[in-house]
């Protein structure tokens, strides 16, 4: 029983729906990064699957770059994370309403 | 057969590993399963013959990421459970489960795949490292560039949003002077 | 020569804008003298005009291009012939001697520079409607003096009365001027041009039902200016505005415009001799209509309004005749001694502390002798007596009417005659003659300054004399209008006619002074003339007024309350009001979207991502079911 492209997307979809599941149902801000992280991972992996059946590298490449990505987001998305919980000492979502409308 | 039994073991790993990272209420299992799903799925990586990627996965995520959450997390109160309310549970399954059908199903259906032609094909006689830094070093140097900016600009962005009193030294300080720091904004976690 | 015609087309612009200028500050003696500067620099270039047309010769000069577009081709073109010179020399003088007179009568008004302004911004749309090359010109001077001419009938805005007037005589005008419009559209869709000389040239080759048309429209177009039947009331109202105004604007110049036109456009109007009786019976028709309104009004304005409204009838009836130059030749006699009266009127108005009934004035004579021996003077020349100015013109205009065959006409005109001379010696007996019954309200007049009456002196000479200047004026228009020379062949019936028609006027006139010279009462409504049915029938001037009141304004009220109150409450404002409610209720509601919170947002993110996926699908499998 070979596994297929098909294998490794219906995973891939798998693991993004999780992700999807947490920045849904995720309130603290550090857990939805976590989510998030979920998303880009699952990506990846539809990124080099594609990769490996095709025949080609674009895939590997765009995989590289998420991941560079991913951890500027996190660089980033930390720091502000510390200065909104130095600011209020709470990093609840649902606090977090300033814009509302 | 090899590779069968390999991609459900870490299918099913990965999973329960990121199911645990979503839904667990303990922010250091949350950590944890997270760093080891990362691993899990440079597995996948390893499997699909992007050796470089795959390493790049546990470097980067495991070492680096990871690193940094667990730093931040020095931050905030990690004990406590991590009490999330009003979230709705049915429209978070329904939401979910609908979005995993679409997604699936797109996946699912024929690609039309004669229809689409390599661009960079995989060479054989060359390693995956070599072949990666062979197409990332000239077809795609701009964006490489871009990114090592990026990531400098993280970097910079990153140290000076968590560091606003870095020019005063803590070790140098007194202890009233460092509790004066923290005046004006008393953490909910009160306690360190 | 083209520097003299702008010099007399533009000095009353730059007199007018220079007291606008002043408009808002407090009245200077020098705005008035440097207008009535201006006018007489005017006056004198129309002159050096006059001289060079009399010689033979016409200037046409095109100043600049207005429009140009397509086939659509109208300059700022002017043209001096011996038709518009003798407009621009009556506009000139009479205006001349408006505004140096205007300095004395407005001399205690607040808006004295402001007069100026609109006096002066007059005359230069009439010297651009007389001066016109083309019908576009002539409409936009029309437009203009119908401007000035509400402006100074509201000069004194604060009064109720005043700003009605000048309403009422702005919407007259413009229904007449839609009229005068269609027919110019008329002429360019047909002609291709609006110039007058390519019009004339081309007018015969037209069907003649088409040139009907225009001279129909264009004669609507004039009966609004020239007040006639049905469109007169305004005139009368006019009289709200100040005397000087109805010296110049009601009397000399402005209403004759409708007259100028039609004598302009003569090339048209002699080729549909059917509207021209059409013309000539509405003129007698006014003619008598307004002189028997004029019988027993007891506002000293307004008599003299209908009399003007009653001369403009005669002219309508020389220039629906065809004879074009008797009309225009009366025109400007009428200018002369009417803007006389007027400004005698004036006076009058002055020293009786703006008093305008008749009855309650009497023995004038003695304190006002100038004024006296004017206005006597201009009613005689209106009343048409050898051998004053009226008589060689409004003679002039019985012998037309005679000699054309228009028997009915000519009967009517005659009666006219011995009422016009009945209404005008009725006033001044009233005004100057018998007991001093102003005493009784505790008046005390004076004559005007002395200016003043120096002022109007040129047209009392020119009231008197302007009679003389007949053959020289017909051998000067004979170039540009139908030469015909009307005389009554038989002798023995033109003296019976010449004489009869003197003995008429003249037993009128005194049966005038038996009636009223002695007056010693004010009328209050209680003697048996009073309460007879023509009496009240005149008095309410053919209750025409009220009927246009009931017919017109009430139902248009109406109309307009209805329009108001049912549609634009209920329709217009109701739907408009719906939208912006809809609007503000889908916000209140939707508010809620924007919570600012971000869980929500990213639920609704995730809820996007389904619905767009669920369509990715549903059209990637509808293609795909269809294309199989």
């Amino acid at each position: 029983m070979a596994i297929t492209l098909t294998h490794y997307l219906v995973l891939a979809s798998v693991l993004f729906v999780i992700g999807l599941i947490g920045v849904m149902r995720r309130k603290n801000l550090l857990m939805l990064f976590f989510a998030t992280e979920i998303l880009l991972n699952a990506t990846n992996i539809a990124f080099a699957a594609i990769s490996h059946y095709i025949g080609d590298l674009s895939g590997q490449m765009f995989a590289f770059f998420i991941i560079a990505i991913a951890a500027s987001e996190v660089a980033i998305g930390l720091g502000l994370l510390i200065v909104w919980y130095k600011r209020t000492g709470k990093i609840d979502l649902d606090q977090m309403n300033s814009m509302r409308g | 057969m090899f590779e069968a039994i390999a991609f459900y073991l870490f299918a099913a790993l990965t999973i329960v590993m990121f199911t645990i990272t979503v839904m667990t209420s303990q922010a250091l299992y949350a950590l944890t399963a997270m760093a080891a799903g990362m691993i899990f799925i440079s597995a996948f990586f390893f499997l699909l013959g992007a050796d470089f990627l795959g390493v790049i996965q546990i470097i980067v995520y495991t070492g680096a990421v990871m690193a940094l959450y667990a730093f931040g997390m020095m931050f905030f109160d990690t004990t406590r459970n991590v009490v999330e309310k009003g979230t709705n549970p049915q429209i978070v399954f329904v939401l979910g489960v609908l979005a995993a059908v679409m997604v699936v199903t797109i996946f699912v259906a024929p690609i039309v795949s004669n229809n689409i032609q390599a661009l960079y094909p995989i060479q054989e006689n060359i390693g995956n490292s070599q072949a990666v830094g062979m197409v990332l070093f000239t077809k795609y140097l701009v964006p490489f560039e871009l990114a090592a900016v990026m990531l400098l600009v993280a970097m910079i962005g990153g140290i000076v949003l968590a560091g606003k009193k870095m020019d005063k030294s803590l070790t140098l300080m007194k202890e009233e002077e460092i509790g004066g720091l923290d005046e004006g904004f008393e953490p909910e976690a009160g306690g360190h | 020569m083209e520097l003299y015609l702008y010099i007399a087309l533009f000095a009353p612009l730059v007199g007018s804008l220079y007291s606008s200028l002043f408009a808002r500050s407090p009245k200077s003696q020098q705005v008035g003298i440097i207008a009535s500067g201006l006018l007489f620099t005017s006056f004198v270039s129309s002159t050096i005009l006059l001289t060079y047309v009399m010689g033979g010769h016409t200037v046409h000069t095109e100043m600049m291009t207005w429009i140009a577009t397509g086939d659509l081709y109208i300059p700022f073109g002017f043209v001096v012939d011996q038709v518009s010179v003798v407009m621009m020399m009556v506009v000139t003088i009479v205006s001349t001697v408006v505004h140096v007179y205007s300095i004395g009568y407005m001399d205690h008004d607040k808006g004295f520079n402001r007069f100026f302004a609109w006096l002066s911004a007059f005359v230069f749309s009439m010297m651009v409607l007389v001066m016109s090359d083309n019908f576009a010109g002539l409409f936009i001077g029309w437009e203009g003096v119908g401007l000035c001419s509400w402006g100074l009938i509201g000069f004194w805005y604060h009064k109720e009365s005043a700003t009605w007037a000048a309403n009422e005589a702005f919407i007259m005008n413009r229904i007449a001027d839609l009229g005068m419009l269609i027919g110019i559209f008329l002429v360019y869709w047909n002609v291709g041009s609006l110039q007058y000389d390519v019009v004339f040239s081309e007018i015969g080759n037209l069907q003649p039902v088409i040139i009907t048309w225009i001279g129909i429209f264009l004669f609507i177009g004039a009966m609004g200016k020239s007040a006639q039947f049905p469109l007169h009331t305004w005139l009368a109202d006019a009289m709200e505005g100040p005397t000087p105004v109805s010296a110049l604007i009601h009397a000399a110049t402005m209403v004759t415009a409708g007259v100028y036109l039609v004598v302009r456009a003569n090339p048209i109007y002699d080729l549909i001799p059917n509207v021209g009786i059409f013309i000539a019976s509405l003129g007698a028709f006014v003619a008598l209509f307004a002189a028997s309104m004029a019988l027993v009004n007891r506002d000293m304005k307004r008599i003299i309004a209908y009399s003007t409204l009653s001369q403009l009838g005669y002219m309508f009836v020389a220039a629906g005749l065809g004879a074009y130059w008797v009309a225009l030749f009366h025109l400007m006699a009428h200018a002369f001694f009417k803007a006389l009266l007027f400004l005698g009127a004036g006076n009058v108005m002055h020293a009786m502390h703006d008093e305008l009934d008749p009855f309650k004035m009497g023995g004038l004579r003695k304190v006002m002798k100038g004024t006296f021996v004017m206005m006597t003077l201009a009613s005689v020349a209106l009343a048409g007596i050898y051998p004053f100015a009226g008589f060689f013109s409004k003679d002039l205009i019985l012998e037309v009417g005679f000699v054309e065959h228009h028997y009915v006409i000519y009967t009517v005109l005659l009666l006219t005659a011995g009422l016009t001379a009945f209404y005008s010696f009725r006033l001044v007996a009233l005004i100057f003659h018998g007991e001093e019954r102003y005493k009784l309200f505790g008046i005390h007049p004076h004559e005007a300054y002395k200016f003043m009456l120096v002022a109007m002196s040129p047209l009392l000479v020119l009231a008197i004399i302007a009679g003389s200047f007949k053959m020289t004026y017909f051998q000067l228009v004979m170039n540009l209008l139908p030469a015909t020379q009307y005389h009554v062949h038989d002798h023995t019936t033109f003296w019976i006619m010449t004489i009869g028609t003197q003995l008429f006027v003249i037993a009128a006139i005194l049966f005038a002074y038996k009636k009223y010279s002695n007056w010693s009462s004010v009328p209050d409504g209680s003697s048996a003339m009073e309460k007879s049915f023509f009496y009240k029938l005149l008095w309410n001037q053919y209750y025409i007024p009220k009927m246009y009141e009931e017919i017109f304004a009430k139902p248009y009220a109406e109309l307009s309350r209805i329009a108001w109150k049912q549609i634009d409450l209920k329709i217009v404002d109701a739907t408009v009001d719906a939208i912006a409610n809809g609007i503000y209720k889908t916000g209140e509601n939707t508010r809620d979207i924007q919570n600012g919170n971000l869980s929500t947002m990213l639920r609704w993110m995730v809820v996007g991502l389904v619905v767009l996926s669920i369509l990715a699908v549903a059209f990637t499998v509808g293609y795909n079911v269809v294309g199989a």
